[in-house]
């Protein structure tokens, strides 16, 4: 690790701009706007009508097509706050300390869907809504990680520091990603190994795969779409008055 | 645009911090590592890893033609297995949809003084395969075919399924 091999490329730094930012995330927005809609829908008519019946399960296993993409954009969702986190302390960018900002409230809904579909999934299946194993019990530290960062967030009114605060707690809080991720491995837990990896052969047909594949990649479509929409928000509002705001089509409408 | 070196002095402080943490939350996780298992497995048992006459977890599959049900009650009787030692399991009450022979369940109970477990409560534990029933139907009348006796809808058959089905 020299010196000169530590440049950033300049696409960095000019994301750092808040006005940059806003254009540029004002582009990408209605392709993610449609990506979202549309991978949503077919994977989740896919998934919910057509796909077959689990030959245990039945129906039930059906949930999977909202529990799946929740739970691991839950955990995507915590590692990208961390690392924008990151990014915001080493290189003092406002831009990301508001994109971390923007994570935290959708990553805490994914979570809470996670837990709540599982709960509903769990009562047929197991025989309960809830079990302390290692991998439900990661989770819901996971959901109060997101609340004690939320409530952090807001309790520092001024946003630089509690921008630095809420970064640091999010980068110590990723430790508790990989014990989520690997629970099932290390532990005995009731709940089952991960069906869906990219790593391996997926352990059920095509037909119930793909609209998982489908669905958990709408959600990231959804996710991007509303982190830019939030962060282009904390943009207006904290250069309010800018005249490069001022004169900028979506602001005018022109 | 060299990186600034009091930006990489943070960047190394955070990696530290992570670090850091890291090592602290392993260490605490290694420690405990016993009691963040949910359940005991037959082996455990027999090796006596498992706290006497306390309430504990026990885990294992139900063995194939182990479960017994009484006539005149919801009282049930199987045997649970890791393939290595056994645990007979006593349960009254009503078993989970998914509760059948060569399925893993999680019972919680007491061993009692004959070495039998007591159960109150049974829950069934699902693994990450999942299968059309026509799929499972068609490989149990191919696998009744070729070896004459007709089986039924084990767990083993649906991961061999989901083995040859991905070759």
């Amino acid at each position: 690790m020299t010196e000169s091999s530590w440049r950033m490329p300049r696409w960095f730094h000019q994301m750092g701009s808040p006005k940059w930012f806003y254009g540029f995330a004002g582009i990408l927005q209605p392709w993610f706007a449609i990506a979202a809609l549309g991978l949503l829908t077919w994977g989740a008519v896919w998934g919910l009508a057509f796909a077959p019946a689990d030959y245990q399960q039945g129906n039930s296993f059906r949930i999977m097509y909202v529990h799946v993409p929740a739970a691991i954009l839950s955990q995507s969702i915590f590692l990208g706050m961390a690392v924008a986190g990151a990014v915001g302390l080493v290189w003092k960018m406002k831009v990301a300390f508001m994109v971390a900002r923007s994570c935290i409230a959708i990553g805490a809904t994914f979570t809470a869907i996670a837990l709540v579909t599982g709960a509903i999934w769990g009562k047929p299946t197991w025989g309960a809504y809830w079990v302390w194993d290692a991998r439900l019990t990661s989770t819901l530290v996971l959901f109060f990680l997101y609340a004690g960062i939320m409530a952090l967030n807001q309790a520092i009114s001024e946003r630089h520091i509690a921008g630095k605060a809420t970064a640091i707690l999010a980068i110590v809080g990723t430790i508790n990603i990989p014990i989520i991720k690997y629970s099932v491995e290390w532990w005995n837990t009731l709940h089952q190994s991960s069906s869906f990896t990219l790593t391996a052969k997926p352990s059920m047909p095509a037909d119930m795969y793909l609209p998982l594949l489908l669905t958990v990649l709408g959600s990231y479509c959804l996710f991007a779409l509303v982190v830019l929409m939030r962060t282009r928000s904390q943009i207006v509002q904290s250069q309010s008055g800018a005249s490069w705001l001022m004169q900028h089509r979506d602001i005018t409408g022109a | 645009m060299l990186m600034h070196p009091k930006r990489r002095k943070k960047l190394i402080l955070i990696l530290a911090l992570l670090a850091g943490t890291g090592v602290i939350v392993g260490l605490v996780l290694y420690a405990l590592s016993q009691n963040i298992n949910l359940f005991f497995s037959p082996s455990d048992m027999a090796q006596g890893k498992a706290p006497a006459h306390q309430r504990i977890r026990a885990g294992g599959m139900v063995r194939e033609g182990s479960l017994v049900r009484a006539t005149d009650s919801l009282k049930v009787r199987f045997v649970i297995t890791d393939f290595v030692e056994n645990v007979n399991v006593d349960y009254t009450g009503i078993l989970p949809d998914l509760f059948r022979e060569g399925q893993g369940i999680v019972a919680q109970g007491k061993m009692n003084d004959e070495g039998i477990f007591v159960a109150d409560e049974v829950l069934a534990k699902h693994d990450e395969n999942y299968m059309p029933p026509e799929v499972i139907q068609a490989l149990n009348e191919a696998k009744a075919a070729s070896s004459g006796a007709p089986k039924s809808n084990s767990q083993a058959i649906a991961t061999q399924t989901v083995k040859e089905t991905s070759k």
